[in-house]
């Protein structure tokens, strides 16, 4: 059996958040009524020129310098030829030649746990373009319908190189992608409008074969599951054609979810011969240092960066610290949480988040940004297991209570519920003493060699002491009084 | 370089112009003609001269991200062949 190897490169367009669309001053706003927001220049009615939109060069910018790239002082637009009622002037203004941003690359945290592992993918390049408009083609008898209010609204389109080797990796990549074009703030990241879309190329070749298989393309994947699925049915697809002696042929096809399958769109013998060349109504782009370095003084700390600094200020381990700097939303809670709970908790902060928070987050479909439980209110929580206040059993109980709102505070909910751990000493062993009256045969069991018979009696102080009693000096004491 | 007649339909096809065959014919000569002019120009020694994108040296000017239009929808709805519910109509493409 040949051992198959996958080889995926991933086209994103990423929708730009400004307000007028790249080349007019029409709104870009989501869900206005049809062509309310389409002007002259974006129905390519006759004389009208294109001006571009500074904030989407600005974007494009932040983006270069985020990943590393090399920002071209000079880029130009070009023509992208094609027939489409959607697009009204017969051609696309995109970046073919001279792009605004060349090169860079991304580091990944692909998999979980024990199989975590780290991936650098290397970016080819991003340019600006326009998006063009929608069709409808089912409320009308043997028409289509034009809304031609998103075209001209600016895109970054980011390609990478065929780096990714797994479905795995690929969704990892379009995930810290969708997370970095947020944090940066030059896309809203909304999938479901839109706004943040994934082609994939896909090709398959025997392990350890140099060149790369024959490769077809699938368009359009607006969630990162349909990316998943869309792969992983594409690449058995081309498995199964090879091993049956058939050549793949190089062919765009889209995914259909209902069915889960691939089909095609266009083969290569009816692909699109685009005959690009450079935009005469649009001047060559020209981006100044004194640009590039304001933006760069304006980025914020990178999800990279910062990791490194969780590893390097707290302690954290590097998975954690990457699962902390997934996104935007979840970084900032955590440096509110440590921020409150102290330095010296950072550990428990993360797990907390990660652990308890994140589970409860997602039995309720609701984002960190929403959390009931406030990053104050945790790092109370935090704090109050550090200081042996409650354990951390109890601590669950309090957690659950601040998300149903039954306290302010940690202090509040421990107070009013009488959860205060019991520390002292001698009323733990008065408790001891009273459970070992009460359990000979356990006694005689843990005597006669059962370790079992021990963590039955620690069962019992803990029930005794409505679980209250500190574990620890419980588990001390018993041995101590078991031994004695 | 010049172009076959095939090639010729091709373009044709791809701008949407429908050409006869004696059309495509006289096209291909003027199309090979210009190429001809190419390759004369083709003849000058351009080793160190940077491609250039504009005719003028100038750079593109920028706009503030601002919306300054409003909705004109009926204006130019009302140029158009066919509209309903506020869409443009045209005959049914699928691709």
């Amino acid at each position: 059996m040949t051992q198959w190897e996958v080889v995926i490169g991933i086209e994103t367009h990423a929708q730009l958040a400004t307000v007028s669309k790249i080349f007019s001053g029409a709104a870009t706003a989501f869900g206005a009524e049809p062509n309310t927001q389409a002007c002259a220049v974006d129905l390519a009615l006759p004389g009208v020129l294109p001006v571009l939109n500074k904030k989407a060069v600005e974007c494009a910018i932040r983006f270069g310098l985020a990943i590393g790239a090399d920002v071209a002082q000079k880029s130009v637009f070009a023509r992208k030829n094609y027939f489409y009622p959607d697009l009204p002037k017969g051609y696309q203004i995109s970046q073919m030649d001279l792009p605004v941003v060349v090169g860079g690359n991304i580091t990944l945290q692909v998999g979980q746990g024990d199989k975590a592992y780290e991936k650098v993918v290397r970016l080819t390049r991003a340019h600006l373009e326009e998006d063009a408009g929608k069709s409808l083609h089912e409320d009308f008898q043997g028409k289509s319908g034009i809304d031609l209010n998103r075209a001209g609204t600016p895109l970054l389109e980011i390609v990478s190189e065929p780096d990714m080797r797994s479905s795995d990796e690929a969704v990892a990549y379009a995930k810290s992608l969708h997370a970095l074009v947020q944090w940066i703030g030059i896309c809203d990241g909304n999938m479901q409008e839109g706004s943040f879309r994934c082609d994939a190329n896909v090709s398959v070749r025997p392990k350890g074969q140099a060149e790369f298989g024959t490769r077809r393309e699938i368009k359009n994947l607006n969630s990162f599951r349909f990316l998943k699925e869309a792969i992983d049915f594409e690449v058995q697809w081309q498995i199964n054609e090879i091993e049956e002696g058939r050549r793949i042929q190089q062919a765009t096809v889209l995914f259909d979810p209902d069915s889960g399958e691939t089909r095609m769109m266009r083969s290569k013998e009816d692909a699109h011969d685009y005959r690009y060349f450079p935009d005469p109504d649009l001047l060559p782009l020209v981006i100044s240092r004194e640009w590039i370095a304001r933006v760069q003084s304006e980025l914020p700390e990178l999800p990279v960066q910062m990791r490194e600094r969780f590893v390097r200020e707290f302690g954290l381990s590097n998975y954690d610290a990457s699962a902390l700097t997934a996104n935007s939303e979840i970084a900032a809670f955590f440096q509110l949480t440590v921020g409150a709970a102290g330095k010296q908790n950072a550990k428990p902060c993360a797990n907390w988040i990660m652990v308890d928070l994140a589970a409860r987050l997602n039995k309720e479909g609701k984002d960190i940004a929403e959390s009931p439980v406030s990053a104050a209110q945790l790092a109370g929580l935090i704090q109050r297991i550090a200081d042996n206040t409650i354990s951390n059993n109890i601590a669950k109980k309090v957690f659950e209570a601040l998300w149903n709102g039954e306290g302010a505070t940690a202090d509040e909910v421990i107070d009013k519920q009488g959860l205060k751990q019991i520390t002292d000493s001698g009323a733990i062993e008065s408790l001891v003493d009273e459970v070992l009256a009460a359990n000979p045969a356990n006694v005689a069991e843990f005597k006669a060699g059962k370790e079992k018979a021990f963590n039955a009696l620690v069962g019992q102080v803990m029930k005794a002491a409505k679980g209250k009693a500190n574990p620890q000096q419980v588990n001390d004491l018993l041995k101590q009084k078991l031994a004695g | 370089m010049s172009l076959t007649l095939e090639q010729v339909k091709r373009i044709a096809h791809l701008a949407r112009i429908e050409i006869s065959d004696a059309e495509a014919l006289t096209t291909q000569g003027h199309l090979n003609g210009i190429f001809q002019l190419i390759e004369e120009m083709q003849a000058v020694d351009t080793s160190g001269v940077e491609p250039m994108a504009h005719a003028q040296d100038v750079s593109q000017r920028l706009r503030a991200d601002a919306v300054t239009e409003g909705d004109r929808r009926a204006a130019y709805q009302a140029v158009a062949p066919e509209t309903e519910a506020g869409l443009y109509l045209v005959p049914k493409v699928i691709e």
